[in-house]
């Protein structure tokens, strides 16, 4: 049904944009074929592999949790990400991209194993206090991005990184660091078994001859990966990372071999319905997916807390 | 064989194990008893590599727990410990099919299959095979981690109160099929019970802790007496014989 869903929502999104272009005559008209290859297909391209790579990044997350209620962007790995990317444009400025993402990474996963550490000390009876202690997390380092920003004078720069995603100005040449996301995702497929083994608890891992702690890393690596390229080319998506995963689980389960190439395919498929809904609402002006997601994401939200209270 | 030499551990400043030296035979069902916190799970734990030894040493078979790789150990020895509630959602079948990983690290072959299906089998899973594992009760959940332990076919299997959540046929069917696989199949099992009598129906071999110390150790009808069981429980106990095994008056 999802990849039902996704082949005619490419084709809208490939014909929806500000220039009237009719798309299926591209080979014979260059200017047609000019915003197709330059705009229309990139950023299409852009959403699939956007919304893959933070639908797995979530489901990763929450196996090595332990809890179904975290996503990339509600447990500081964004907002560490974030003052990756502005410590190394404060200090580096001429750094190479790469070298700015690389930086930017390893501070998300260390936002993120900062994370992990303080759950690792919490009741485990007690589910509710792992997103609450992400969201006080995700605040303080958030507010420390907002403060050196503010003193530096770079607000409008983090403004784009955490406030609101949004892919109106993805062209060619802008947004290929997510195929990188979306290969990382890629590999964590690959070792799916190891991580439903760990979200079994580190006895069960230890107990089938697995390191709990060197699967969580590479865990960790690849969430901080994903959410920081996703920071740092189109920024922060709320509420995806968290609520795919979730509905994925609840129909199909956890066994994370068979269900990852599906929340990869839902995360790509509401992703991109998200962002032609910005796009068509007040065609040709755009809303930001991210406000669109995060609308639509509280009450996917909302309704699946409701329907299941009692389980963590 | 598992032989424990001078194993200590501490909880913060709390000692939970003093200086424990024992052999633990091969080929045999042995029970781990005693009081609560005498140290018999963080003990079990310790040889199952679940913690890491502080102090003194541990072997299991001539390999030692701290140095061994612990993807050679799973194929050694299979470890349950005690379920804490888990919000993952496997069905049963997946569940006890990653008791066949340490074999085949994610490429099951046929006789990995045939051992989740008689794994299943043997502990009255297989209709619930496509359950959701929050979808079963407390003693389904815990027959499918025990089947998990048993597919794993190690020659060695260490259970943390097993009998957990268990119904009387259940943990009798349980204790039966562990003595069964000590006697046909040549396994060795240890197994932490809290409820005596079934170390006193089934086990050959008994340990009984108190106060993170071994104060007995031998057959049934050596450990289990009045005396012995009164000091450890610490409360008035009477032995009488059931068809000529140990038999535990505890309870009035």
């Amino acid at each position: 049904m999802t990849l039902a869903a996704l082949a005619p929502l490419t084709l809208a999104s490939l014909m929806t944009g500000a220039a009237s272009v009719d798309i299926f005559a591209a080979l014979s008209d260059p200017r047609a074929m000019l915003v197709l290859m330059e705009s229309r297909l990139p950023r299409t391209l852009a959403v699939l592999l956007t919304g893959a790579a933070l639908s797995v990044a979530g489901m990763l997350l929450q196996a090595i949790v332990r809890n179904r209620f975290v996503g990339p962007d509600t447990v500081g790995t964004a907002e560490s990400a974030a003052l990756g990317l502005l410590v190394v444009t404060l200090f580096a400025p001429a750094m190479p991209i790469w070298g700015k993402i690389l930086v930017s990474s390893l501070s998300a996963m260390l936002g993120t194993a900062l994370f992990v550490a303080l759950i690792r000390r919490l009741p485990p009876r007690e589910i509710m206090l792992v997103p609450i202690t992400g969201i006080v997390l995700s605040g303080v380092i958030g507010s420390v991005v907002v403060y050196i920003a503010w003193q530096a004078d770079l607000m409008q720069y983090i403004t784009t990184w955490l406030m609101v995603g949004e892919f109106s100005g993805v062209i060619a040449g802008r947004y290929e660091m997510l195929w990188i996301a979306a290969a990382a995702a890629g590999l964590a497929w690959l070792a799916a078994d190891r991580f439903a083994i760990l979200a079994l608890g580190d006895g069960v891992a230890t107990g089938l001859g697995l390191s709990a702690t060197s699967v969580m890393r590479f865990g960790l690596a690849v969430v901080a990966l994903v959410s920081a390229m996703v920071v740092t080319t189109v920024g922060m998506i709320p509420f995806l990372g968290l609520i795919v995963p979730n509905i994925v689980s609840r129909i199909m389960g956890d066994n994370l071999r068979r269900a990852l190439p599906m929340v990869a395919a839902a995360g790509a498929a509401l992703l991109l319905g998200c962002d032609l809904l910005g796009r068509l609402m007040r065609h040709p002006f755009e809303i930001p997916v991210g406000t669109v997601m995060g609308f639509v994401g509280s009450g996917i939200f909302l309704y699946l807390l409701y329907r299941r209270p009692a389980h963590g | 064989m598992i032989e424990l030499d001078g194993v200590c551990h501490d909880i913060g400043s709390t000692r939970i194990l003093s200086d424990i030296s024992a052999e633990i035979p091969r080929g045999h069902l042995t029970a781990l008893i005693g009081p609560n916190g005498a140290g018999k799970s963080t003990l079990l734990r310790l040889i199952g590599r679940l913690e890491s030894v502080q102090r003194g040493r541990i072997e299991i078979d001539g390999l030692d727990v701290a140095q061994t790789p612990s993807a050679t150990l799973a194929r050694r020895m299979a470890v349950l410990g005690q379920q804490t509630a888990i919000s993952s959602r496997l069905r049963l079948s997946e569940l006890v099919g990653f008791g066949r990983w340490p074999h085949h690290h994610g490429r099951p072959r046929d006789i990995d299959r045939a051992a989740v299906e008689t794994a299943l089998q043997v502990f009255g899973l297989s209709p619930l095979a496509d359950r959701f594992l929050d979808e079963v009760s407390g003693g389904q959940a815990q027959r499918a981690y025990l089947a998990m332990t048993f597919a794993q076919d190690t020659d060695w299997l260490l259970l943390d109160e097993p009998l957990n959540n268990l119904d009387m046929s259940h943990a009798r069917g349980l204790m039966a099929r562990l003595s069964d696989l000590v006697r046909r199949a040549g396994k060795s099992v240890l197994v932490v019970v809290h409820e005596v009598n079934y170390a006193a129906a089934w086990a050959d071999h008994i340990v009984a802790m108190k106060q993170g110390r071994i104060v007995a150790e031998g057959a049934p009808r050596d450990v289990l007496k009045d005396g012995t069981l009164s000091m450890l429980y610490d409360t008035p106990v009477a032995v009488t014989q059931h068809e000529g095994r140990p038999l535990v008056l505890h309870h009035y």
